[in-house]
């Protein structure tokens, strides 16, 4: 459900940094703890890029995996989504690094206008 | 005009289709890559820290709770405000005001807020309810998000504390099937502990599934009906 309402922001980002001109491609890195699912962002952009400059547009997608920072042992390690413990340590899970993102990366626009 | 062949529109090409200029045809016209790096969260982030400030200020420590529908949020909470002095509740839901009116009738101030067709609270509409708080004499600000276990998660809505609800009779493996929402939780509550014997409920196993998918959380089980295990959970929203 939520994924239409951050789509629009991603959209509205693409949009505006194409500043009046065409997108087209959005590339947009996303976590699996961000709490979206790939195909429903999908679907969002399908549904709302038609009428904006960012008609017709590639989106391209980047998943990342959830990645960690043991304070115990200082390992920085990456899992599975709902198994966090430390490969080398057995700690049960650390500090958050990465795997949550949701962000607009870059966008490409037409280099001859 | 496309620079590589020379036509006048890129996808109109007067030639046949097989020809040999060095590009696929359809082809798309060069480009280049402009960096954004933008969140999209950053508006909800900003709102969020905006709220974060506005707590402080007003001396308030403010408790997100999370859970699927009918956990029992709004029942633990009818009970909380009564034994908890100093405290009020902001409450989600897509429609109706019965959760506020529930709450309102253990005398503490409850502002409902409901969101239509989202499915989780955003900081923009917490900010809303704030303007309705009557926030002297507060010290406590618990917020009832929508009954979602999903998309509430993205959200940060300025709370100092995450506690998420999983009550005995919707499965000991829930946190296995729905993880990014206990990550993030600072508690965990195991509600309607009354109903344990009666629906079966594994302890063990559901203990195993919150430590894996929620290590940083503290564990409680409570009974908001029976009153099993409120101390506890007084003890913990008093550290
Ligand atoms: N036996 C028992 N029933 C409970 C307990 N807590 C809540 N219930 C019942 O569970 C049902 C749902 O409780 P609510 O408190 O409305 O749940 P909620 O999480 O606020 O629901 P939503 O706001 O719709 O997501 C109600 O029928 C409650 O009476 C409990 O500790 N024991
Ligand atoms: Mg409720
Ligand atoms: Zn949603
Ligand atoms: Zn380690």
């Amino acid at each position: 459900m939520h994924e239409l309402s951050l789509m629009t922001n991603l959209l509205d980002d693409a949009v505006s940094a194409a500043n009046g001109g065409p997108v087209c491609a959005l590339r947009v890195r996303v976590g699996p703890l961000s709490g979206v699912v790939v195909e429903a962002l999908r679907f969002a952009f399908e549904a709302l890029a038609p009428g904006t400059a960012a008609e017709g547009a590639r989106l391209d997608i980047e998943e990342t995996a959830p990645s960690f920072h043991c304070p115990r042992c200082g390992a920085d390690y990456s899992t599975p989504v709902g198994s966090y413990e430390c490969p080398s340590c057995g700690s049960p899970g650390g500090e958050l690094r990465g795997g949550h993102e949701l962000e607009l990366i870059s966008i490409e626009v037409p280099d001859h206008v | 005009m496309c620079e590589t062949c020379g036509c006048g529109d890129p996808h109109n090409h007067p030639h046949e289709h097989g020809h040999d200029h060095g590009h696929a045809h359809g082809h798309p016209p060069p480009v280049r890559t402009l960096d954004v790096r933008k969140s999209a969260l950053e508006l909800n982030q900003r709102l969020a820290d905006q709220n974060r400030g506005w707590f402080r200020a007003k001396g308030l420590k403010v408790f997100n709770l999370l859970s699927s529908p009918g956990s029992g949020k709004t029942t633990l909470l009818e009970r909380t405000l009564r034994d908890v002095p100093c405290a009020a509740a902001i409450v989600g839901d897509l429609q109706t005001e019965n959760d506020a009116v529930r709450l309102r009738a253990s005398g503490a101030q409850a502002i409902q807020i409901t969101t239509g067709a989202t499915c989780h609270l955003d900081a923009h509409m917490v900010a809303h309810a704030l303007e309705k708080l009557e926030a002297s004499g507060l010290d406590k600000l618990f917020i009832e998000n929508v009954g979602n276990l999903v998309c509430p998660a993205s959200y940060d809505l300025g709370e100092d504390r995450r506690v998420v609800l999983l009550s005995v009779t919707e499965g000991e493996d829930k946190p296995l099937k729905y993880p990014v929402i206990f990550l993030h939780a600072d508690l965990v509550l195991v509600t309607k502990c009354d109903l344990a014997a009666a629906v079966g409920f594994d302890r063990e196993k559901a203990l195993a599934a919150i430590r894996q998918t929620a290590p940083k959380a503290q564990i409680l089980e409570v009974s908001a009906k029976t009153g099993a295990g409120l101390d506890a959970w007084y003890a913990w929203l008093a550290g």
